[in-house]
């Protein structure tokens, strides 16, 4: 039987196992939504706006582990899209985007509603399709999620003309694809990973540095076996939280800009690195010259281009990083070679002191609430077993300080593109990807207002998320970088105005708490979390002159960490920039 | 140091703003680019010319072999290869320049394919050196119009960039 391209790809959905489109209808798109409403198998969530929609099914990714599906309209909706699809597009998330277009005939002509999307697309996706024959969609769509869903995952946009999807043909979903232009390794090259295990059993300061490739690859296990095997400590990138449980105590925290005293120094000490599933991103490194000086770096990644790209490796291997454990845990099983154990207890007397400099610490009495108070009562009152979101700002540092991820895809946050606006609708993508979990969304009096339309998402479905609004009345990433840099001219970063969320809340249907004092936080977060039916805004009040902190400035080395006043500035190498 | 890279691609529409995309976008130089369809009408074969240090060649290699399109490609100027770039000159040529123009064609292996009174249109073909070299013997004041079109390169030996 013949259907319309409107019902083939609705139907090619539903084969691909798609259970929620998140998306926003429109001109270009009506044939596709008529289908859709005709139909139970592929849910459509309604978002408030498509920036929501994208978020919300790279939340839904990023937790479950299964491709994010959008669904927007021409014009307007293609470009409020193209932020979701940058911000997976840096992290490497696995979507595909289905953006409407105008009919064949009038592309070009400056049409209504007509953009061009795959040009305004093509520099932040993996890949885009433009869909030329009803013939070709159902092959498209199974390419999209192909290319999306391997190698080194990322977004993939499909542009499908409106006449395509009224056009008939016979509808054949192809079981399997192969692309002669596209074909990701997965093998690493055994010489090279034989090399690395020598260089890896030979070091005397060892460090496993990993990242986002790890979530992806869906390997933490197997990281977690050679870590211990090795007994080695491990640090995580931003992207990396949970990939390597944060209570082992092999386990020196996350590194960078804003990691700890004791991952940087061990990273800026180590003589042989294992970078697995990381990129060298510069909030990472640091100034590069100066980066890690003593070491030889072993760097395993699926994508060629991640090698070497910032800094170089001297044992690059190239493919699946969960392909590659297994390889190397069972060389070093069979090589019956233990590390040097004389060795690794000084390096570890070593981490141990940088430990004990207690990089975290954080004014416990004060009278105003501290933000890292309010995410450390977090993750006692959810005993770490929340999903965790955030925005982008001190809080969402504070969030990865302080809440210690213990399993992978339970921190869902914009690292490479830093998108304000991503916490709430990523939430509402984790709670529809795991409905009976806790869901916490961390967020900022700046960050909230970019995406708090989907509150009324929140209200249609019915997700009792929990929102953490860590309220400092100042855009505080910004004010502290002019405190130390730009001598206290605040330009611009005072939030001057802020509307009454907890009535806002109310406003969408919701509860909403303000919490003032110390004393009520931990009553606010248990009555939150205890009520599973409803969503709570919690409001808390915080102190707004507080910095994250370590901090690497701009230009400087991980051994040139700013400590908090807290920790006393008597150590030279901690200067301030 | 110049770089011949030599790329297989699948021959959709805007594959080659996929190529220019990412030259821009990343601050690649392209000193030329020539494309067009092969004998396997499924792919196109574009030839492009950029110059930078080792690091930066290695990511333009690495960053267009992860488009999705690009099937295959060599870096040419690692082996024993061909270049050739065609040219069309327009001159001016009157008087006694007339033969010392033609004269410098024949130097050069050049044919003329159009001749005025006062013009004549110059087709040469070499490589880019060779081109260079004739548009340096021609008196400057003489030029009307240069039409270059972008190398054109091939591997020697008998092995080809193939699927
Ligand atoms: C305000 C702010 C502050 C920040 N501060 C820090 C900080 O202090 N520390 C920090 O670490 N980050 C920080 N970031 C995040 C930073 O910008 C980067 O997003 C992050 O460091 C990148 O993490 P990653 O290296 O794990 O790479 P990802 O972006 O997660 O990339 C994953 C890598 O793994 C590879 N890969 C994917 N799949 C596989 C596979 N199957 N096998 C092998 N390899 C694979 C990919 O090719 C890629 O190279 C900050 C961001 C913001 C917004
Ligand atoms: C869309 C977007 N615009 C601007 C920025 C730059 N930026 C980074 S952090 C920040 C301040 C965030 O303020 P808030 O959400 O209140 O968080 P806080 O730092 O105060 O915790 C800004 C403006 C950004 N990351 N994203
Ligand atoms: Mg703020």
């Amino acid at each position: 039987m013949e259907l319309t391209g409107a019902d083939i790809l609705v139907k090619a959905l539903a084969d691909e196992g798609v259970e929620y489109l998140f998306g926003y209808p429109g001109g270009a798109a009506l044939h596709i939504y008529d289908a859709l409403y005709r139909q139970d198998k592929v849910k459509h969530i309604l978002a408030r706006h498509e920036q929501g929609a994208g978020h919300a099914a790279d939340g839904f990714a990023r937790s479950s582990g299964k491709p994010g599906v959008v669904l927007v309209t021409s014009g307007p909706g293609v470009t409020n899209v193209v932020t979701p699809v940058a911000t997976a597009h840096m992290d490497s998330i696995p979507m595909v985007i289905i953006t409407a277009q105008v009919p064949s005939h009038l592309i070009g002509d400056d049409a209504f509603q007509e953009v061009d999307a795959i040009g305004i697309t093509r520099p932040c996706v993996k890949h885009n399709f433009l869909v030329k024959d009803v013939r070709d969609l159902a092959a498209t769509i199974k390419k999209a999620f192909y290319v999306a869903t391997s190698g080194r995952q990322g977004p993939v946009v499909v542009d499908i003309p409106k006449d395509i999807t009224a056009e008939k043909t016979e509808y054949v979903y192809p079981k399997s694809i192969s692309m002669r232009s596209y074909q990701p390794v997965t093998e690493g090259h055994s010489g090279q990973i034989r090399k690395a295990v020598q260089l890896l059993l030979d070091a005397k300061r060892p460090v496993i540095y990993s990242g986002g490739g790890i979530i992806s690859a869906n390997c933490s296990d197997k990281l977690t076996e050679l870590v211990r095997l090795l007994g080695y400590p491990c640090t995580n990138t931003l992207m990396g939280l949970g990939a390597f449980p944060a209570d082992d105590p092999l386990f020196v925290g996350m590194l960078g800009m804003h990691g700890t005293y004791e991952a940087n120094l061990t990273m800026h000490e180590c003589d042989v690195m294992l970078c697995l599933g990381a990129r060298f991103d510069d909030r990472v490194t640091g100034d590069t010259n100066k980066f890690s000086p003593y070491a030889k770096i072993i760097h395993v990644d699926i994508d060629p281009s991640s090698i070497s790209k910032t800094i170089s490796a001297d044992i690059p291997v190239v493919g699946s990083v969960d392909v590659i454990l297994d390889e190397m845990i069972r060389q070093i099983k069979e090589s019956g070679r233990k590390p040097d154990a004389e060795e690794l207890q000084k390096w570890w007397q070593q981490i141990d002191g940088w430990r004990k400099v207690d990089c975290l610490a954080y004014d416990h009495d004060s009278e105003i609430i501290k933000p890292q108070f309010v995410i450390q009562k977090l993750y006692e009152t959810t005993q770490g077993d929340a999903f965790v979101t955030s925005d982008v700002g001190q809080h969402q540092m504070f969030a990865a300080q302080y809440y210690k991820f213990n399993e992978p895809r339970r921190w869902i946050n914009s690292g490479g593109l830093g998108t304000m606006g991503f916490g709430l609708p990523a939430a509402m993508g984790v709670q529809f990807a795991h409905p009976d979990a806790t869901v916490a969304c961390v967020t900022g009096d700046g960050s909230i207002q970019m995406c708090l339309q989907e509150l009324s998402t929140c209200k249609q479905y019915d997700l009792p998320l929990n929102i953490i609004n860590l309220n400092n009345r100042y855009l505080g990433m910004v004010r502290q970088w002019q405190e130390f840099f730009y001598d206290r001219r605040y330009s611009n970063s005072y939030m001057d105005a802020l509307p009454d969320l907890v009535k806002l809340a109310e406003g969408y249907g919701h509860v909403g708490i303000k919490i003032e004092k110390p004393a009520d936080v931990e009553g606010a977060l248990k009555e939150a979390l205890s009520d599973k039916s409803r969503l709570y805004f919690l409001d808390f009040i915080t102190d707004q002159t507080e910095n994250v902190y370590p901090m690497i400035a701009a230009g400087k080395g991980h051994h040139e960490m700013h400590l908090s006043p807290r920790n006393g500035d008597d150590d030279d190498e901690r200067e301030l920039a | 140091m110049r770089h011949i890279i030599s790329i297989l691609m699948e021959n959709e529409s805007g594959a080659l703003s996929r190529v220019a995309g990412l030259f821009s976008a990343r601050g690649y130089n392209i000193e030329s680019l020539t494309v067009a369809p092969t004998e396997d009408a499924s792919l196109s074969r574009l030839t492009l010319v950029t110059s930078g240090s080792d690091r930066v060649v290695e990511q333009i290699t690495k960053q267009l072999n992860k488009l999705i399109d690009v099937v295959k490609l060599i870096d040419l100027v690692e082996n024993e290869h061909i270049e050739r770039e065609i040219s069309l000159i327009k001159v001016r040529a009157t008087g006694a320049g007339r033969d010392e123009i033609s004269r410098l064609v024949e130097i050069f292996r050049g044919r003329i394919v159009d001749v005025t009174d006062t013009s004549f249109t110059i087709e040469m073909t070499g490589s880019c050196g060779k081109i260079d070299a004739f548009l340096k013997a021609v008196p400057n004041d003489s030029i009307i119009e240069v039409v270059r079109s972008g190398v054109l390169g091939i591997a020697r030996g008998e092995k080809g960039l193939r699927l």
